[in-house]
C-alpha cells in the first residue's frame, strides 16, 4: 500500500505496521531481554545486600568483624542512595561514557544497558528485600535457632523463602517498571523499542502514528508480564487443599479438606 | 542424680531493668519441673536464657558441667540438645507439617531425608498428627500446631524439652489436647522444663515446682508443698489469686 501526505491516519498506521513490524518486534525483543535480565540480576544483587544488611551484630560480635561490617554497610548505603537518588537516564550516560573514559572499557550498548538496569534495580531491590526479611516474624528466627540452625541456615531454609514470597509483588512491579524505563537507554544508543520507534518515525515524519503503535506494544508487554507473574505468585501460595493420610484408626486413605485462609 | 543443666548466679538485664537476679537452679535427668509465677516475674526470660535465645548478662549455665557461655561449645550444637516449644508455636510457615519436623534433622543433625522422615513420623504419630503431614501451618488449628511444634522439637531428640507457656495462646477447648500430649511425654521419662499457668498440670505432673517472683526464685519444692503448704508468703498470695479465678 502506498501512502502520501494526504493519506488518512488509519492508512498511515496500516502502512507503518506492514512495513516496520520487524523493527518493532526487534525493539520489543531487546527491551524484554534487557529488562528481564536486569530485573533478575538486580534481584540477585538485592537479595545479597538484603542478607548482608540483616546480619545480626551485637555487643558479643568480635570487634574486627563489627568494624568490617560497619564499613561494608556504609558502602552499601552509598550505593543504594546514589542509584535511587539519580535518574536512570543520567546513570546511563555516566556509566557508558565513564567506563570508556576512565578504564578504557568500551561496552557494547547492549551490555551497558543490562549493566545499568541491573545495578539500578539492585539498589531498589536491596531495600525491598531488607524490608521483606525484617517483616518475617521474629518467632520464625527463634524457632530455627532453637533447633540448632545457624544464622545462614535460618536465612536459607526458613526466612528467605518466606521473605521472597512476600516481595514477589514488588519484584513484578520492578519488572514492569523496567520494561518501561529501558526506553531511557536510547540515549546511549541501545536498540530497544523506543529507539527503533524513533527511527521508524523519523523515516516517515509520522510521530503520532508510530508512537501510538509503540504505546500499544509496551502495553501488551506489561499487561502480559503482569498476568504471568500474578499467576506465578498464586501458584507459589501452594494448594488450598491438603490430604489427610489414613492410619490404623482412620482407614479411609485420603480426605480432601479445604484449607483455612 | 545426674544433672543436665545447672545455673549459677544467672543475671539478666534488659537495659537498666534487672529481670533475673542471681538465679541458682538445676534440672536433673528425667525430671519434670514447672515454673510458675505472675507475668513479668522473669520465668520466660529464664527459659529463654537456657536456650540462649536471650544472652545472660552474667553467670554460668553448665551443661553436663561445661559452661556454655564460654563458647567452648557452639550455640547451635547446644541449642539442638535443648528443644523448645513456644507460646506462639512458631511453626515454619513455608514448610509442611512433615518438613517442619525434618528440616532440623537434615540440616543440623545431618540425617538422611529417609531417616529424618522415619523419626518425624514416629513423633508425629505420638502427638496424633501423622495424618496431617502434607498440611501447611496456616491450614491447621492452634492445638494441632502446638502438637506439631512438640513433634518438631522431639524429632531433634533433645536431652531436655523447654516449654514456654505452651497453652497460653490456645483457645480453651484446645488446651486439653496439648496437655494430654505433654502428660504422656512426662510419663515417658523425658526431661521437661515447663513455664505454665496451668496449675492443675503443675500439680499433677511436675516433680518439682519453682515459683518465681520479681526476678528471683522465691520458692522451690515438690508440688505438694507448693500447693498445699507453701513456706513463702508470696507463693501463698499468688496461688490464692490464681486459684480463686
Amino acid at each position: 500500500m502506498a501512502v502520501d501526505a494526504n493519506s488518512s491516519f488509519i492508512q498511515w498506521v496500516i502502512y507503518i505496521v506492514q512495513n516496520y513490524w520487524p523493527l518493532f518486534l526487534r525493539g520489543a525483543e531487546v527491551t524484554l531481554i534487557i529488562s528481564l535480565t536486569g530485573t533478575i540480576i538486580g534481584f540477585a544483587i538485592g537479595i545479597l545486600i538484603g542478607i548482608i544488611r540483616t546480619i545480626p551484630i551485637d555487643s558479643n560480635t568480635h570487634i574486627l568483624k563489627r568494624a568490617v561490617y560497619k564499613v561494608v554497610n556504609v558502602l552499601l548505603l552509598i550505593y543504594i542512595e546514589v542509584f535511587r537518588g539519580t535518574p536512570m537516564i543520567v546513570q546511563a550516560m555516566v556509566v557508558f561514557y565513564g567506563v570508556a573514559m576512565i578504564w578504557g572499557i568500551h561496552l557494547t550498548t547492549f551490555a551497558a544497558g543490562i549493566f545499568i538496569v541491573s545495578i539500578n534495580t539492585g539498589a531498589y531491590m536491596a531495600e525491598i528485600v531488607r524490608g521483606g526479611i525484617i517483616s518475617i516474624d521474629k518467632g520464625q528466627f527463634e524457632a530455627a535457632h532453637a533447633i540448632g540452625m545457624t544464622h545462614s541456615q535460618t536465612m536459607a531454609f526458613i526466612v528467605l523463602p518466606q521473605a521472597i514470597r512476600n516481595i514477589l509483588p514488588a519484584l513484578s512491579n520492578e519488572f514492569v517498571i523496567n520494561i518501561k524505563d529501558t526506553s531511557v537507554l536510547n540515549v546511549i544508543g541501545v536498540t530497544e523499542l523506543f529507539f527503533q520507534s524513533k527511527s521508524a518515525a523519523g523515516n516517515n515524519y509520522r510521530y503520532f502514528e508510530v508512537f501510538l503503535i509503540t504505546c500499544l506494544v509496551y502495553l501488551v508487554m506489561t499487561f502480559t508480564v503482569t498476568r504471568i507473574l500474578r499467576y506465578w505468585e498464586k501458584r507459589l501460595e501452594g494448594p488450598d487443599v491438603y490430604t489427610i493420610h489414613g492410619s490404623q484408626t482412620v482407614p479411609e486413605a485420603e480426605i480432601k479438606i479445604v484449607g483455612k485462609k | 542424680m545426674e544433672n543436665i543443666i545447672e545455673i549459677r548466679h544467672l543475671q539478666k538485664y534488659f537495659g537498666e531493668n534487672e529481670v533475673l537476679k542471681d538465679i541458682n537452679f538445676s534440672v536433673n535427668k528425667g525430671e519434670v519441673v514447672c515454673i510458675i509465677g505472675s507475668s513479668g516475674s522473669g520465668k520466660s526470660t529464664l527459659l529463654r536464657c537456657l536456650n540462649l535465645l536471650e544472652q545472660p548478662t552474667s553467670g554460668e549455665i553448665l551443661y553436663h558441667g561445661q559452661n556454655i557461655l564460654e563458647h567452648d561449645m557452639s550455640n547451635a550444637v547446644y541449642r539442638a540438645k535443648m528443644g523448645m516449644v513456644f507460646q506462639q508455636f512458631n511453626l515454619f510457615n513455608n514448610l509442611s507439617v512433615l518438613e517442619n519436623c525434618t528440616v532440623g534433622q537434615i540440616k543440623v543433625l545431618k540425617r538422611s531425608a529417609k531417616e529424618a522422615k522415619k523419626t518425624a513420623m514416629e513423633y508425629l504419630e505420638l502427638v496424633g498428627m501423622s495424618g496431617f503431614i502434607d498440611a501447611r501451618p496456616h491450614q491447621i488449628s492452634g492445638g494441632q500446631k502446638q502438637r506439631v511444634a512438640i513433634a518438631r522439637a522431639l524429632s531433634m531428640e533433645p536431652e531436655a524439652l523447654l516449654f514456654d507457656e505452651p497453652t497460653s495462646a490456645l483457645d480453651p477447648e484446645m488446651v486439653g489436647e496439648v496437655l494430654k500430649v505433654m502428660k504422656s511425654l512426662a510419663g515417658s521419662g523425658l526431661t521437661m522444663l515447663v513455664v505454665t499457668h496451668e496449675m492443675a498440670f503443675a500439680r499433677d505432673v511436675a516433680r518439682r515446682v519453682v515459683f518465681m517472683d520479681g526476678g528471683v526464685i522465691a520458692e522451690e519444692d515438690t508440688p505438694e508443698v507448693i500447693f498445699n503448704n507453701p513456706n513463702n508468703e508470696r507463693t501463698r498470695i499468688f496461688l490464692k489469686r490464681i486459684l480463686d479465678n
